[in-house]
This record gives structure tokens, C-alpha cells and sequence, in this order.
């Protein structure tokens, strides 16, 4: 799948160096599949029985303003900590589909390219502006265009930036490596031949 | 122009240049366990593809283990059919297993390195962020999710993008009772937790030369913490000693023929670095954490800080007095703790249950403290025992358990409960971390943590180490 564009309301979750045991807590990890993580999203800062949707707690993940939300905005070191893959599925199986902040940890980064979900930077003036905006106006829809890089929301336009594999890969659709790694094996084979330590010295 | 053993590395690991400007990755060694690789093996099934490399990965068990009662099948539903999941894809793949009765089970970077694996010049990947443990060998290790973990068993391979080299010294000698847990958290706390995003870090200078290989480990485990994803020291004859004899190492001629290899593969003397800093080992002295990220600390001999002198941060130091209920100027030293914690992929470690043990002996916990001493494998547990650590232990009211991740992450029956305080030897204070919601986690080294677990309070260990400390901090 090609990844150009993402429209849609937004989510602000205010906070330097979220950590990925925050995003989801380690309790979380212990099934052999992700189906089901996007309710149990923040859940020990969320109060209320998350799970059954009657959370009443002021987190930004339990306000019904923000329900449906398809782009999250973060501030500085999002996503830091644990490189557990469950976050960004998390995020992603709650509908998230891009994310924008002032800067991600670099696993997060790529645990989320890998499953399509684009993470893109803006100045942390420009964070500011989206999440105020979007504060007092939850129903806006941003526009994210990772070609032209820029986000779009009602008379607000920013740039925004991701480095340019992951905008290739994502605009080009081959996110998902796997197959571009198996593509010419041979010559993996052929690295493995030199290495010293693979042949025994 | 020379070389970083970075540059090296990658540049002899390098199959091509992807299409999007990645760099395709040989990965010499994958290491998995439990908890980050069921949905790997699920999608390498859908999708009808083998494990590329089966004798390049290696498996065992450690995070959602119990470390008091293992008789299988566990009471936790949950745990038992994760770690059915992986006895089942490592049977179906021929992927070497050391289980959870088999002599070799440990925390993965604990058993990497003993068993000699983990060798100087290797890519090596795990599901795990303290992969960059491995670093300390001279290897180039990351931590990865679970679709890389999917895309190296199928391809034995990462696309990743290249990293800036940010050489860090610390000269001089480390006074008594400061610890190589101590200097990694004060290179995280001086440099930020996200300073090292975007770097390698390598470890440079006497202070690391002269550290032991566990002390070079602590280390470059943390790396991780302070936003780097690679943290290495360049292999030396501490490093070779280490690995003479270890069961996956090289013996004989090969040996010999290695230990060239390897030294050719340190980073050269004109090695061009992105950036260079030094830290004075000398002024350093032991830290605490009071927050809630690692690069929160101060020294044990200081004050919380309050959120007017924290500048741009002052909302985060807000934030973590609240949530760790500390008030601002109170002294760090004094803080009552509920539970002291020694183990984890940081500090689980022979010569740091030597050191702590070293501590405790002929004394004992105090009476409202739960202490626990974890070691990091069932080869550290065989030697501590060996050695009449456990003994010592006990006797001073430690409880002394199998090998495991145990109460660093919450992922097992090893938790905190409510607002406990813990004096911990882990990695992470991040709230929630040791399974509590409310849970608050002091980060120390183990030698302070057994002061700790003494005095029922923290406590400057440097009143307990008075006499020079020829192999604990060697």
C-alpha cells in the first residue's frame, strides 16, 4: 500500500520523553498476538475501566472529543524506552495513522514505519500551534502530505519533515522490507562468505 | 582519514543500498526470547518462508518467566503459552533453545556474552532494547520490534540507516564505592535522554579501559537510555581474555587468528568522531534517580530538585514530584524504601553480586524491606552459589531466586504493589515500570542497593565500601 497522504482529526498527548511502557504497559505484552492493544493504550494513567469504554478520566485518550482520531500529535522523544513493536500497533489499531511530533525515539520510529504508520517532525512551535488548534477545535481535519511535507489545518500550514527512506518507502509502498530484503538473497550469502566469525576463522 | 569500529562494522556487514537509500544489514547473530517474536514466527508462517539463518539465531526465555516457583505449566495461563509459543517455533525452525531447565537459561544479554556469542565485530539484533549490551564487546547490537524481528529470521537481514559516531571518555580512576552503574548514569543524566538519538555511542578513555568486561556491559546496556541505540567499547585484551574458552568462542589457532581480526576491527587512532566529550571519572560519585526517566538522578549526597531551577524542564520535574511524591530540596539519602531489587540485564552479573554481597554480609535487611537478589542466569546463579553468595544473602533476609527479568519490567509475578518505593539495579524508573501503576523506582547500583536494602533507606554506600575495593570495581 502507498502512503501519500493522511487526513483526519487529530489526538494531542502532551509530555516530553513518553516512554513506550506508558504507551503500553509491559502486562500488555504477555499474548502471542497484537489483536486487541488499542484498549489498553496509557491504560495506568487512564482511570476507570478502560476496557469497556467507560473511562472517565481528563486523558486526552478518554475524551470522546477526540474519538475516532487519525493523527496523534506528541512533543519531544515520543515513543522512548522499551522497543516493544505493541505501541505503535497500539496506536495504529486504534485508527492512528500518522503521527506528528517534535521528535521520536529511533525504534519507535522504525517499529512504526515498518507497520505503515509514518512518524513526521515540525518545529516545536508548529506542535504547539496543531495542538492548540486542535484543542479548541477538536473536529478539524489535518492534512498531512508527506511529498509536499506539510500539514494543513483550517488557515494553519506547517512543514513537516521525515527523513527521505521513510518518505520513499512509505510513498512507494515498500514499508513492509521483508520482501526487498529477500529480493537478492545471493547476495546476502555472498557478505556472509567474508565475514570471519561465519566460517569459523 | 581512519575509521570508527562503527564505520567498520557496517561497512563489512553491508549486502547493498535498498531502493529507499536503507542500507541492507547482515545480521551475524539474532538473539530472541518470549516475548517479542510469537507474531514474527505467526507472519513468517502466513507468508510461507524459513528462517534464513538458523544457526546464526539463538533463543532462550527470561521476561515473562517466574523466578520463585517454575514448575511447568505455570499458574499464569498467559506465560505458559508464550513460552509454549517459542519452545514450538524453535522446534519447528531448528532454532537453539536453552529453555527454562536447560543450564544455559538467562536474561538474553546476560547469557549472550557467557556463553560467548556475543563476539567483537558481530551485528547483533535482539527484540529488546538493552540488545545494545552486546556493545560492549566491540559488536554493533540494536534493539528491534517485531517486524524486524520477522524480517531478520526470513532474511537474516535489517534495512537501517546509518549513525553518527559520538565518542565518550571518561578519564581517571573511579574514587571507591562509584561504579560503572554510577557513570552511565551520569553520562545520561549530563547528556540528556534523547542527547544520544541519531548515535552510536562509543566508550572511550582509562576509566573504561580498566573496567571489567560485566562493568563494560552495564555500560553500554544503558546506552539505550540516553536515546542511543548502539553503545560499544572497542575490544581490547580484557575483551579476549573474556571470551578465551567461553563455549561458542573460537579455541585454539582460531583463536589466535580472531583476536587479530578483532583488534583489526577497533576503531583507529585517526578515527574521525561527529562529536567527543570527556567525563572526569574522578569528580563522579554515587547516583540516584528521583524521577521518572533515567536521566533524572543526582548524587546521593544531593537535594530533589525544584521546577523553578529546572528551566525548560520544569514541567516534567513537576510532573515526576508528583508522581514519585517527592518534595522539592528534600535530600535523596534518607528516602525510605519498601523493596530493593538486584538484578536485570544491568546488573545481574557475578562481579555484581560479589559486590553487593560484599555489602551485606554479617548484616542484615531491614525489617520493612522485601529484598530480592536475582542473578542473571542459571551460570551466574551456579558460580554465586558456589561461592556461598546465596548463603550470605539469606542470611542477611535477601531472597534468593532463578534466573529472569523478574521486577525490572512487570512482566512476571516479580511486581511492586502500590506506591512502593524500590531501590533497584535496573534500567528504567519510567512510571509503571515494575508493574505497579503507582510503583516508584530509584535507580542505583547494586552496591547501593544493598546499602539500601540495610539501612532501609538510601544511603551513601561509600560509608560502607571504607577499605579499597581491589575487584569490585576492577
Amino acid at each position: 500500500m502507498k502512503i501519500t497522504r493522511v487526513e483526519g482529526t487529530a489526538l494531542p498527548m502532551r509530555g516530553d520523553d513518553i516512554d513506550t511502557d506508558r504507551i503500553m504497559p509491559a502486562r500488555f505484552l504477555r499474548a502471542v498476538t497484537f489483536e486487541g492493544l488499542e484498549r489498553h493504550l496509557f491504560e495506568d494513567e487512564r482511570t476507570g475501566s478502560v476496557a469497556d469504554g467507560r473511562a472517565t478520566s481528563e486523558h486526552p485518550f478518554d475524551d470522546p472529543r477526540y474519538k475516532g482520531a487519525s493523527i496523534l500529535l506528541v512533543n519531544r522523544n515520543f515513543g522512548c524506552g522499551s522497543s516493544r513493536e505493541h505501541a505503535p500497533q497500539g496506536l495504529n489499531r486504534l485508527g492512528i495513522r500518522a503521527v506528528i511530533g517534535e521528535s521520536f525515539s529511533e525504534i519507535f520510529f522504525g517499529n512504526s514505519l515498518i507497520i505503515g504508520m509514518p512518524c513526521v517532525t515540525a518545529s516545536p512551535v508548529d506542535v504547539r500551534q496543531l495542538m492548540d488548534r486542535v484543542e479548541k477545535q477538536p473536529e478539524a481535519v489535518l492534512r498531512v502530505d508527506l511529498q509536499a511535507g506539510t500539514c494543513e489545518v483550517e488557515g494553519f500550514r506547517c512543514q513537516v519533515d521525515i527523513p527521505s527512506h521513510a518518505r520513499d518507502a512509505l510513498v512507494a509502498g515498500t514499508w513492509d522490507t521483508t520482501g526487498l530484503l529477500l529480493d537478492r538473497y545471493g547476495e546476502v550469502d555472498a557478505v556472509a562468505a567474508t565475514l570471519p566469525y561465519i566460517s569459523g576463522f | 582519514m581512519g575509521k570508527t569500529l562503527l564505520q567498520k562494522v557496517w561497512d563489512l556487514h553491508t549486502v547493498r543500498t535498498l531502493p529507499t537509500g536503507q542500507t541492507q544489514l547482515f545480521v551475524g547473530l539474532h538473539l530472541i526470547h518470549e516475548v517479542t517474536t510469537p507474531q514474527a514466527f505467526d507472519a513468517l508462517r502466513a507468508r510461507g518462508w524459513k528462517v534464513a539463518r538458523p544457526d546464526r539465531t539463538f533463543a532462550t526465555v527470561d521476561h515473562i518467566i517466574p523466578t520463585r516457583e517454575r514448575t511447568r505449566p505455570f499458574l499464569d495461563v498467559l506465560a505458559e503459552d508464550m513460552i509454549a509459543a517459542l519452545e514450538r517455533n524453535t522446534r519447528d525452525y531448528g532454532i537453539r533453545l536453552a529453555g527454562l531447565n536447560d543450564d544455559r537459561q538467562g536474561i538474553v544479554h546476560v547469557i549472550g556474552p557467557e556463553l560467548g556469542l556475543t563476539q567483537p565485530g558481530m551485528t547483533i539484533a535482539c527484540g529488546d532494547s538493552h540488545t545494545s549490551t552486546h556493545g560492549a564487546f566491540g559488536a554493533v547490537a540494536f534493539g528491534i520490534g517485531t517486524s524486524q524481528v520477522r524480517d531478520v529470521l526470513a532474511s537474516q537481514c535489517l534495512a537501517m540507516e546509518p549513525l553518527k559516531v559520538r565518542r565518550i571518555r571518561v578519564e581517571g580512576k573511579l574514587p571507591a564505592g562509584v561504579y560503572a552503574k554510577d557513570v552511565v548514569l551520569t553520562i545520561i543524566q549530563r547528556l540528556g535522554v534523547s542527547g544520544g538519538v541519531g548515535y552510536a555511542y562509543e566508550y572511550a578513555g582509562d576509566a573504561i579501559e580498566r573496567m571489567t568486561m560485566d562493568e563494560r556491559m552495564t555500560i553500554c546496556n544503558m546506552s539505550i537510555e540516553g536515546g542511543a541505540r548502539v553503545g560499544y567499547v572497542n575490544p581490547d585484551q580484557t575483551t579476549f581474555d573474556y571470551l578465551e574458552g567461553r563455549p561458542f568462542a573460537p579455541a585454539g589457532a582460531a583463536f589466535t587468528r580472531a583476536k587479530a581480526w578483532w583488534s583489526s576491527i577497533a576503531s583507529d587512532r585517526d578515527a574521525r568522531y561527529d562529536d567527543d566529550i570527556v567525563i572526569r571519572g574522578e569528580e563522579l560519585t554515587p547516583v540516584v534517580t528521583w524521577g521518572v526517566n533515567p536521566g533524572q538522578s543526582i548524587a546521593v549526597t544531593g537535594r530533589i530538585p525544584s521546577p523553578r531551577e529546572s528551566g525548560t524542564e520544569a514541567q516534567a520535574v513537576t510532573d515526576a514530584l508528583g508522581y514519585m511524591g517527592l518534595e522539592s530540596g528534600q535530600p535523596i539519602a534518607g528516602l525510605r524504601v519498601d523493596v530493593a531489587f538486584i538484578g536485570s540485564c544491568t546488573n545481574s552479573r557475578l562481579s555484581d553480586l560479589r559486590e553487593a554481597a560484599r555489602i551485606v554480609r554479617g548484616r542484615h535487611v531491614a525489617p520493612h524491606v522485601t529484598a530480592l537478589v536475582v542473578p542473571g542466569s542459571a551460570s551466574v546463579k551456579r558460580a554465586a552459589e558456589s561461592e556461598g553468595l546465596d548463603e550470605i544473602f539469606r542470611e542477611a533476609g535477601f531472597e534468593w531466586r532463578g534466573a529472569g527479568c523478574s521486577m525490572c519490567l512487570g512482566m512476571n509475578p516479580d511486581k511492586l504493589e502500590g506506591n512502593q518505593v524500590c531501590a533497584s539495579s535496573s534500567n528504567r524508573n519510567f512510571k509503571g515500570r515494575q508493574g505497579s501503576p503507582t510503583g516508584r523506582t530509584l535507580l542505583m547500583s547494586p552496591a547501593m542497593v544493598a546499602a539500601a536494602a540495610l539501612a532501609g533507606e538510601v544511603t551513601d554506600v561509600r560509608n560502607l565500601v571504607a577499605e579499597p575495593v581491589a575487584g569490585g570495581l576492577q
